[in-house]
């Protein structure tokens, strides 16, 4: 825990990825990720003043559909790519508590 | 004096009615067989390309509109980052700083729950309307939870208020208001039990007066209006019991247990940047120009709140009754159609409300499939004004229509409800009420003068209700 000055906190990236890491494991990551981050950071000497922030890498706009339905994917094929099932209808998960959006 | 001001804001989910989802073509469908409204897309397998629903966003600029929300000329979705099983992708898309409404405001009105007095009117802030997708339907069973994704990646608003409620009955009265402008606007028909409107609660409380807010407590798992202003009531006690006794409350959502009338800890809350969001890049920003705005607008439907302000005007209906009729559009409708062809607009909200309604409800009808059509309901309240029918037969005749259907003119004439205007007529029963009933008669000539209704009530009664009651009581106090 001493090297904790990175610009991030390792423990918690892991943890929001469900990531289960070892220390040694954790000791390359650190440099890599500091590695990244110091490359990304070159961006923070360049003058934006002005600059409109970009939502998107295309300048495309309004990509959109008509709101028609079609058939879906059959059910046997979706639910074969499941671990385990209840009654070939529903994905079985270990039991969730806290749902929600 | 209150010791704590109550402070509580709303994030309300509403499902908008289309034919598809929100970035594939898998139907958005309540009630089809599990898992079969699905396809890559919407369960997010690699390489596909989700496409933006054009009437979803339409439909939730719309919701801005009437909510006097300011629509984004920019705007774009975003990706939120959270593992939960009943999210696919692992992210949900969603819209983070460039939401497609901002700023707006509804007028609440309502009654208190607890001596049905009207709440005060007061405009509430929408913080924010945005689109995402929504999540999978979870089903619990004892050691493990069942997913049906027919849900998943239904086009889904959030509709974010402004901390701007003060009860349980604001909350009430807000959550009442926007179904009512949802519907209206043929948005999303908000049935809570088929998940179209979810309601999540933002809840603090801080000593009176005081500027800065309390410790924000979520409350979530609500599944109906009511429980949801059961469980204000009940946060709002146990967060003062709390604060009384020197406890400090922590940041975190609560579940509210119906059964129990009580909330409990679920999680501690996480912060925003957990979320991780970032610009969705497998789509494009959506931009408006004025024009397309205004032709968003122009589609608008007149807002409840301004058709109960007509109706008031034009009809010279009271407050609360323009308020019963238009709770519903469809009723509104009704209204509408029946009292343009009356002379009497006021005698036919009468009719609606103490009739039509209760007959509706009698035999769980939507006014939709009401058997009476608006025409008929005009023709028989014109029939008592012209005196052809007594209020008393109408009831009679209105009750066979909305059983049998038919005009009212037919039902009288096969019925023989014909009022009795004819004076000789009305006299000879008037004659024989009198002389049957001397004892009556003696009293009322030594002063009382309240046995004339006693009188009205026997000639009604030998005319089985056909004479015209006007002229019953001219004719008694003649002879009497
Ligand atoms: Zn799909």
């Amino acid at each position: 825990m001493s090297e904790q000055s990175s610009s991030f906190d390792l423990d918690s990236i892991a943890n929001l990825a469900r990531l289960e890491l070892g220390e040694t494991e954790k000791d390359s990551l650190r440099i890599d990720m500091e590695k990244i981050v110091a490359y990304v950071n070159v961006l923070s000497e360049l003058d934006v003043e002005g600059v409109e922030p970009m939502a998107h890498a295309a300048a495309l706009t309004n990509v959109v559909r008509n709101d028609r339905a079609d058939a879906s994917f059959p059910r046997e094929a979706f639910i074969s790519n499941a671990p385990e099932t209840i009654d070939d209808e529903l994905i079985k998960v270990p039991k969730v508590i806290d749902v929600g959006v | 004096m209150e010791k704590y001001d109550v402070v509580i804001g709303l994030e309300v989910h509403v499902k908008v009615r289309t034919e598809s989802k929100m970035f594939c073509s898998c139907a958005n469908l309540y009630g089809a067989e599990p898992n079969t409204l699905v396809c890559p897309v919407c369960m997010g397998y690699p390489g596909v390309l989700p496409v933006p629903n054009k009437e979803a966003i339409r439909k939730t600029v719309l919701a801005g509109l009437m909510t006097s929300c300011d629509i984004s000329k920019f705007s774009k979705f975003d990706r939120k980052s959270y593992f939960s099983p009943d999210m696919p992708k692992n992210y949900q898309i969603s819209q983070y700083d460039l939401p497609f409404c901002l700023a707006g405001n509804i007028l609440i009105s309502g009654k208190r729950f607890s001596d049905r007095e009207p709440l005060p009117e007061k405009s509430i802030g929408i913080t924010r309307i945005h689109l995402e997708e929504d999540v999978a339907k979870s089903t619990h069973f004892p050691k493990s939870s069942g997913i049906d994704f027919n849900r998943a990646g239904g086009p889904l608003m959030e509709i974010v208020s402004e901390p701007d409620m003060t009860s349980a009955d604001e909350a009430y009265a807000y959550l009442t208001v926007l179904k009512r402008i949802m519907r209206y606007a043929d948005i999303s028909n908000c049935d809570m039990e088929k998940g179209e409107l979810r309601c999540d609660v933002n809840i603090s409380l801080k000593p009176a007066g005081r500027k800065e807010f309390g410790t924000k407590i979520e409350l979530k798992n609500l599944n109906s209006f009511r429980s949801i202003h059961r469980a204000i009531d009940h946060e709002i006690a146990r967060q003062a019991a709390e604060l009384d006794a020197g406890a400090p409350l922590s940041q975190e959502t609560r579940g509210w247990n119906d059964d129990k009338g009580s909330t409990y800890l679920m999680r501690v809350k996480e912060t925003e940047s957990d979320y991780r969001y970032f610009p969705e890049p497998d789509l494009t920003p959506i931009t408006f120009s004025d024009e397309e705005i205004d032709a968003i607008r122009a589609e608008m439907p007149e807002t409840p709140d301004a058709k109960k302000q007509r109706f008031i005007e034009n009809f010279g209906l009271t407050p609360y009754d323009s308020e019963v009729l238009t709770n519903e559009k469809a009723v509104a409708d009704y209204f509408e159609k029946a009292a343009t062809k009356s002379s009497n607009p006021k005698q036919i909200a009468n009719w609606i409300i103490s009739e039509l309604l209760r007959e509706l409800a009698n035999s769980a009808n939507e006014i939709s499939e009401c058997p009476v059509p608006p025409a008929n309901l005009a023709e028989l309240a014109e029939l008592i004004n012209k005196g052809t029918i007594s209020g008393k037969i109408a009831k009679q005749v209105f009750t066979e229509m909305f059983q049998n259907g038919g005009s009212p003119a037919a039902i009288i004439e096969a019925k023989g409800l014909l009022q009795v205007s004819d004076s000789s007529a009305i006299e000879s029963l008037v004659d024989q009420a009198i002389t049957e009933n001397q004892a009556q008669v003696e009293q009322y000539r030594t002063g009382n003068q309240k046995v004339l209704q006693y009188f009205v009530g026997q000639v009604m009664k030998l005319s089985k209700g056909k004479a015209n009651p006007q002229m019953v009581v001219a004719m008694l106090k003649e002879k009497l």
